[in-house]
């Protein structure tokens, strides 16, 4: 995406109020939660700790934790399949629905499937495909993309969704959340029934038991694992733990961290298929482990953003997401984790503008249950971006500029100098009126003082109490 | 005592009045202050925007410019944050990694010298108003200076100081990202500007001239009445000798011989 490209979001998004208190009302709602929830532990710094190492383990042996759980998958009775890119699991996942003569499919949140833009092509083969978890639901019949990770429909205020369920109902619907939710749930009930394919997303999938582990708090998940004859589950390849006991940590950590609670409504943890002896679930169960340039970053300067448990604090705390939701990020993901993400796994030559969406203020990092160092990963991409040639050649002059000057204190100093005289076409009554670019962005909406008749060297070599302090030369 | 004084290149070419205040204030502490005239910058406008190599020929510069320095002070959280922070990651691997590593190690920024160094947190000082502390974000993540400037300040005779709602945010500025994404920067100015007018502050403290320059900078456009005051510019008028007076309490041992301050006029806080 070009600079102007995503220029041209954000002050969309910034130019639209309602996305904005919306953004901003459920972020501060999710915020509050965490806050109260992590303050429950003495030392929660502590568990951070220990989940970034069981990431980071499962993480530098994934190899061997892939074979293990597609292993036990298949001891289990269910299929593996392994897509290296999108277009390879779309293709994985229509040919299972062709095998199985599927006509309805009911899905339950999956991220991964918005990476792929799943839905669309099982559409194209006549497939009729029903989000079920109610913000996925909300932004299917607005036509819209996930704007947070486990918020998808956040930016949409409670008026907007009144608008899209009383065209869906075909009369005018009050702006209240229980008959609101009521229409989906009549809705969707009916879709559990019909459906002859459920597909899930996989919070985490545990190796040594080849069960899949779906945090919920709906129960949706839980009805599309157990009434269609066939389950379909798209996981990243990196959405691993090795042993169920760690599922313990995870999940404490987030739950937590998503929207404050010690555990949500539903947590499934299941093998996919009906085991010997049981009376439901699924007949057929197939898991999809999708790379899609994730092995690309293994070994590398930003494996770590492999750690991501998908929680969403970063975007509620992030003040960059709270004024442009989560759209302007321009893919699936957003926040910093979006801003890290989306260069890597589309390319940081086309994509690295997003890392600049970051005024760098560290609050992802602390936030993080898992430790990534986001905003040193965001000024890594840049870092990268730059030696990629990337940058605007006028930037490029600057920065050589600014290594030459400030490592000059001569140069600085007749530098200083010739900005007293340089600023003044620009100067009136002490502040910039106008000024060239880039500086130029900087005056459009806040005021600059000029350059001081004296700098702090030049104060210091005349004395301190030479009285030239007083005044800033304004 | 003595220290160095670590200027920043924006307080030295934007903000004097900054420095002067710090001097004077460690001074009247009891410290020893001098200026090591090779100082430039920290070189994190490079960093973060990716030229590292840029940043590298800046930050070995003013190491070279601090090498004989025990203390190395600077008034401001930001820049104090890339070299304790990120010059020993700068240098990794480079011939002068221990010398970063030396100099991250000796560099402090103001209110964390004054409190954990020096050991003070009450300065006696006077201070009419009500004010609110802007938390910068590099002062409190990255280098994790969090108590000092508040308990500073707590301790400021006449100061109302009230909690800034949604202190953690950060104000926008994000160096090169206030000139490349002016709006969205300037939306979160708006933000912190309004969570401060909404206590009714007269003054918005902070510990870095750059959240100030932006903040300030966009209150002046709204037409706020709202000032913005450096700590160091606050705590040296409100340890002047005549401010002392004008509190009735005696200067404990605050004051140091030979502090001129009286012969200044005290102006306006940084109306900026």
């Amino acid at each position: 995406m070009s600079k102007a490209a995503i220029l041209e979001r954000i002050d969309e998004a910034l130019r639209n109020e309602r996305l904005r208190r919306a953004v901003r009302k459920a972020t501060d709602t999710f915020r509050g939660g965490r806050t109260r929830a992590t303050a429950e532990f003495d030392d929660w710094d502590a568990l951070r700790e220990k989940a970034r190492q069981v990431r980071a383990h499962t993480i530098q042996h994934l190899d061997y934790y892939i074979e293990q759980l597609a292993a036990r998958v298949r001891e289990n009775g269910g299929h593996v399949h392994f897509a290296e890119d999108a277009s390879h699991a779309v293709e994985i996942v229509r040919r299972i629905a062709a095998y199985h003569g599927v006509r309805t499919v009911a899905k339950s949140k999956s991220m991964i499937s918005e990476e792929i833009h799943l839905n669309h092509a099982l559409e194209q083969d006549g497939i009729e495909v029903i989000e079920t978890d109610l913000g996925e639901y909300i932004i299917q019949l607005a036509g819209e993309t996930p704007s947070h990770i486990i918020g998808p429909a956040l930016h949409k205020s409670r008026e907007d969704i009144a608008e899209l369920f009383s065209k869906l109902e075909g009369e005018p619907l009050a702006t209240d959340t229980p008959p609101l939710t009521q229409v989906a749930r009549k809705r969707l009930r009916d879709i559990f029934l019909k459906a002859d394919m459920g597909i899930t997303g996989c919070n985490f999938a545990v190796a040594e038991t080849g069960s899949i582990t779906l945090v919920t708090n709906e129960g949706n998940g839980r009805m599309v694992t157990s009434l269609p004859r066939v389950q379909v589950t798209l996981m990243g390849m990196e959405r691993i733990v090795p042993r169920l006991e760690d599922l313990d940590l995870l999940l404490a950590l987030l739950t937590r961290s998503a929207t404050g609670q010690r555990a949500t409504s539903y947590i499934t943890v299941t093998p996919g298929v009906r085991m010997e002896g049981e009376k439901d679930g699924p007949e057929a169960f197939h898991l999809v482990i999708v790379d899609n340039q994730r092995s690309s970053i293994l070994g590398g300067e930003f494996e770590e953003a492999l750690n991501c448990i998908r929680c969403g604090a970063c975007l509620n705390i992030c003040p960059v997401y709270r004024h442009i939701g989560g759209h302007a990020y321009g893919w699936v993901y957003s926040g910093p984790i979006g801003a890290v993400l989306t260069p890597l796994y589309k390319g940081i030559e086309e994509w690295g503008e997003v890392a600049q969406a970051s005024s760098l203020c560290g609050a992802c990092y602390d936030v993080c249950p898992v430790k990534i160092p986001l905003h040193d990963m965001l000024v890594g991409i840049r870092r990268t971006s730059v030696q990629a040639g990337r940058s605007k050649r006028s930037e490029r002059l600057i920065f050589k500029g600014f290594g030459f000057v400030m490592s000059r204190p001569g140069v600085y100093r007749t530098m200083l100098k010739a900005g007293r005289l340089a600023q003044l076409p620009f100067v009136r009554k002490g502040r910039f009126k106008s000024a060239p670019p880039p500086l130029s962005e900087w005056v459009r909406t806040r005021s600059l003082p000029s350059l001081p008749k004296r700098s702090f060297r030049e104060i210091w070599d005349k004395g301190l109490d030479a009285g030239e302090e007083r005044g800033r030369g304004v | 005592m003595r220290v160095s004084l670590f200027v920043t290149c924006l307080i030295d070419a934007m903000y004097p009045q900054v420095g002067v205040s710090t001097v004077k204030l460690l001074r009247r502490l009891g410290v020893e202050v001098d200026f090591p005239k090779d100082q430039v910058c920290c070189g994190q406008p490079a960093m973060n925007s990716g030229y590292h190599d840029a940043a590298r020929e800046a930050a070995a510069a003013l190491i070279k410019a601090f090498a004989g320095s025990e203390y190395v002070v600077g008034p401001s959280g930001s820049c104090v944050s890339m070299i304790r922070h990120y010059y020993p990651v700068l240098f990794k691997g480079h011939p002068l990694e221990k010398e970063a590593k030396a100099f991250a190690a000796k560099t402090f920024e103001l209110s964390q010298f004054i409190v954990e160094v020096l050991g003070k947190d009450d300065l006696n000082a006077h201070f009419p108003g009500r004010a609110t502390y802007h938390t910068s974000c590099h002062m409190t993540r990255g280098l994790g200076v969090v108590d000092p400037p508040l308990r500073l300040l707590r301790n400021v005779r006449g100061l109302e100081l009230v909690d800034l709602p949604h202190r953690e945010d950060c104000c926008g500025f994000g160096g090169t990202f206030a000139v490349k994404m002016a709006d969205l920067s300037t939306a979160m100015a708006d933000e912190k500007i309004d969570h401060a007018s909404e206590v009714g502050a007269e003054y918005l403290v902070g510990s870095d001239m750059a959240c100030l320059m932006h903040l300030g900078g966009r209150a002046e456009r709204r037409g706020e009445s709202i000032k913005v005051i450096h700590l160091a510019e606050l705590l040296e008028q409100g340890t002047r000798p005549e401010r002392l007076e004008e509190s009735g309490g005696p200067a404990r041992g605050a004051a140091a011989p030979g502090d001129s301050a009286a012969s200044t006029r005290a102006k306006g806080a940084g109306r900026l």
